[in-house]
C-alpha cells in the first residue's frame, strides 16, 4: 500500500469524521487526491466501516460482554474455517480470532446479560460439532479499547502563554 | 494586646529595589510573563495558542525507564558533567544526526535544560561590556540573561522578507570591536525560520573574520520540515568556536524534566563545567536517565511527534491565509508567525483583543524583540480540533475588525 494511503488511514483512525479537505491540507496534498485514496479503500474494503467507539459504561446500558476461547477439531480440507463461519454469523457474536497457543478460537460476545451470554455458550456455541470445550470470561471493565484509553485523560496542565 | 503604632519607626530600610544588583533591577518583566498574567487572570474559555511547549506527554517509555531506576534507588549526585553513558549518547545522536563529532569525555556537559547551558556560556566567556549580538525576533531569555552576565545584548533585527533569516549584511552592521559572542537559535522561536548551510557559510565567515565565539541554541534541531537541520557546528571552521546547547524539552516533549546539554572546546566546557559544579552540582539523576532512555530508544516516537507537528503546520498555515492572514511558511521549530499589519493594530492591542473579543490567546510578536511588531506568535502544539477552534474564532474575529 503506498504511503498517503497508509496515512491517511492514521488520521482517520485518530477521528473518523475529518473531511479529505482537512487530511489534504494536513499531508500537504491535494484535495481530490485524498478524496480518490478513500474512495478507492472503500471500494477494496480496505476502510471496512466508519464506526463509533462508545464507552458503554458512561451509557445506563448493562450490556455484558464475553472472550471465550474455544477449542476445536479442525475439520479436514476446510481445517478452522467452516467452524469459525458457524460461529461468526451468529449476530451476537462480535469477533472471531483464530489463535495460537492453548486454544483455537476467541471469540467475543456481547449481550444483555450474564444470562443471555451464559445461555448463547450452553445453546449454540457448545454444542456445534468438533467444538471440545469452551472457556467463558467475562470483561468487568474495559480500561483501554482500540487504541483509545476509557479513563479520562488528564487535561492540558500547560500554562496559557509559556516562552 | 495591641501594640502602640506609634513605637514602631516606619520605613528604616530604603526601598528593597535598592537592594537588587543592577542588572537585574534594570530587567524589565518579560512580555510572555505580562501576557500570562492577562490570560491567566480571565476567566473566560479560553483556547490558547500561547505555549512554548508540546502537546504530548513525554512518551511512556521513557517516563517508565525513570520511574523503575527511582524504584532501584538511583537517587544520589552523578558525575557533575553527567552520567557518561549519557554523554556518549549525545556524542552519538549529535555525531549521526547532525555530523559533528563531541569528545563525550570532556566535550559533552550535561546541563538543568537548555537554559542552563546557555546561561554557562554566558557567565564563562563575557566580561562586563562585552558586545553580544541576537538575532532578533528570538527567544525571550537572551537578552535579559547577557544582561545579567555583564554583556550589552545587541539586536539584530530579521526579517519575514528573508523568512528571520540572519543576513550578512545584517550581522556586519553591528559588528563593533566590543562584539564578542553572536547567539544563534535556529530553527527560530518565535519565527519558525531556519538556515540552510548557504545560509550559514558567509555568516561563518563574518565569524572567522571578527573571531566571535557562537552559542548555537539547536533545541529545536529535530523539529523541521522539509530540510534537515544543518547545526552551526558542523560549517567548516566553526566546531571550535561555537558552543551548541541543546535538550530534551522539545523533541522529546520533556520539559518538565529540566534536561539539556552544551558541547564545544574542551577548554570552554571545562570552564562552564566549574560554574555548573558550584551552582547545581549536576542535573538531576532521574532525569539524566530519562534522558539516556529517550536518546537510545526514544527515535521513533520524536519522529511520530515531528511528523504531527507537520500536519499541524500546514494547517494553521493554510488557516491564516484563508482568513486573510499573512503568514510566511515556518519551516521549524512548532510556531507560526502570521503578519497582523494590516489590520492596523500594534501587536500588543491585536493579541489583547483577541484575547478579550474572540477568547484567543496568541503571544504578541513585539514581545521577541526587534522586528517582532506587527506578528503574533501561535504555537500549534495544539490538538487539531483546538487549532480549527481558534482559527475560526480568528477568523470571525478579523471579519468583524
Ligand atoms: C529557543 C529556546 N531555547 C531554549 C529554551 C529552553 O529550553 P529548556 O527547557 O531546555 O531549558 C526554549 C524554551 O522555550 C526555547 O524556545
Amino acid at each position: 500500500m503506498d504511503t498517503l494511503k497508509l496515512k491517511i488511514l492514521e488520521l482517520m483512525k485518530e477521528d473518523a469524521r475529518r473531511s479529505a479537505d482537512l487530511i489534504a491540507t494536513m499531508l500537504g496534498t491535494a484535495e481530490d487526491e485524498v478524496a480518490r485514496a478513500i474512495s478507492e479503500m472503500e471500494a477494496d474494503k480496505v476502510i471496512v466501516k466508519y464506526a463509533t467507539v462508545v464507552n458503554w459504561s458512561k451509557v445506563d446500558d448493562e450490556k455484558v460482554t464475553a472472550l471465550i476461547e474455544v477449542q476445536i477439531t479442525p475439520e479436514r480440507g476446510r481445517g478452522f474455517d467452516a467452524i469459525a463461519e458457524r460461529i461468526y454469523l451468529y449476530p451476537e457474536v462480535k469477533s472471531v480470532y483464530l489463535m495460537s497457543g492453548a486454544y483455537d478460537l476467541l471469540v467475543e460476545i456481547e449481550g444483555n446479560s450474564l444470562k443471555q451470554v451464559a445461555s448463547f455458550v450452553s445453546n449454540k456455541l457448545s454444542p456445534i460439532d468438533r467444538v471440545l470445550s469452551t472457556k467463558t470470561n467475562f470483561i468487568l471493565k474495559k480500561y483501554k479499547q482500540d487504541g483509545i484509553i476509557f479513563e479520562d485523560q488528564a487535561d492540558d496542565h500547560r500554562m496559557l502563554v509559556s516562552p | 494586646m495591641i501594640k502602640d503604632e506609634t513605637t514602631i519607626q516606619p520605613n528604616k530600610v530604603k526601598s528593597m529595589q535598592d537592594y537588587l544588583a543592577p542588572a537585574v533591577r534594570e530587567i524589565k518583566p518579560s512580555g510572555i510573563r505580562k501576557f500570562f498574567d492577562l490570560v491567566s487572570n480571565s476567566k473566560d474559555d479560553i483556547i490558547s495558542l500561547g505555549v512554548g511547549e508540546p502537546d504530548f506527554s513525554t512518551p511512556w517509555h521513557v517516563r517508565e525507564a525513570a520511574v523503575y531506576s527511582l524504584e532501584r534507588g538511583r537517587t544520589k549526585y552523578t558525575p557533575n558533567s553527567g552520567i557518561p553513558e549519557l554523554r556518549e549518547a549525545i556524542a552519538d545522536y549529535l555525531h549521526t544526526s547532525f555530523k559533528v563529532k563531541y569528545e563525550p569525555s570532556n566535550e559533552v556537559l550535561v546541563t538543568v535544560g537548555g537554559s542552563e547551558a546557555i546561561d554557562l556560556a554566558l557567565r564563562a566567556l563575557v566580561t562586563p561590556g562585552d558586545e553580544i549580538l541576537i538575532p532578533e525576533p528570538c527567544y525571550i531569555s537572551y537578552s535579559p540573561i547577557t544582561s545579567i552576565s555583564g554583556g550589552v545584548p545587541v539586536g539584530i533585527e530579521t526579517f519575514a522578507k528573508d523568512q528571520f533569516k540572519l543576513t550578512e549584511k545584517a550581522l556586519r552592521d553591528v559588528i563593533t570591536p566590543r562584539s564578542k559572542i553572536l547567539i544563534l537559535c535556529y530553527p527560530s522561536n518565535p519565527t519558525g525560520g531556519i538556515m540552510t548551510y548557504e545560509d550559514w557559510l558567509p555568516i561563518a565567515k563574518v565569524v572567522e573574520e571578527n573571531d566571535l565565539i557562537v552559542i548555537s541554541d539547536e533545541i529545536y534541531a529535530e523539529l523541521t520540515y522539509g530540510q534537515k537541520h544543518v547545526s552551526f557546528a558542523a560549517v567548516p571552521g566553526m566546531k571550535d568556536r561555537t558552543i551548541l546547547v541543546s535538550g530534551f524539552s522539545k523533541a522529546f516533549a520533556m520539559t518538565g524534566w529540566r534536561m539539556g546539554y552544551a558541547c564545544g572546546h574542551s577548554e570552554l566546557i571545562s570552564a562552564m563545567t566549574k560554574i555548573h559544579q558550584y551552582t547545581v552540582m549536576c542535573a538531576p539523576v532521574m532525569g539524566q536517565v530519562a534522558a539516556h532512555e529517550a536518546l537510545t530508544n526514544g527515535l521513533e516516537e520524536k519522529d511520530r511527534m515531528i511528523e504531527s507537528y507537520n500536519q499541524r503546520r500546514r494547517l494553521i498555515v493554510k488557516g491564516f491565509r484563508e482568513i486573510g492572514l499573512e503568514c510566511h511558511e515556518p519551516q521549524g521549530a512548532f510556531y507560526a508567525f502570521p503578519s497582523i499589519v494590516a489590520t492596523g493594530l500594534t501587536s500588543d492591542e491585536f493579541a489583547q483583543k483577541l484575547l478579550f473579543e474572540a477568547k484567543v490567546a496568541a503571544v504578541p510578536g513585539d514581545v521577541f524583540g526587534l522586528g517582532g511588531e506587527g506578528f503574533l506568535r501561535c504555537s500549534y502544539a495544539y490538538s487539531v480540533s483546538q487549532l480549527n477552534e481558534a482559527l475560526e474564532r480568528i477568523g470571525k474575529f478579523l471579519r468583524k475588525l
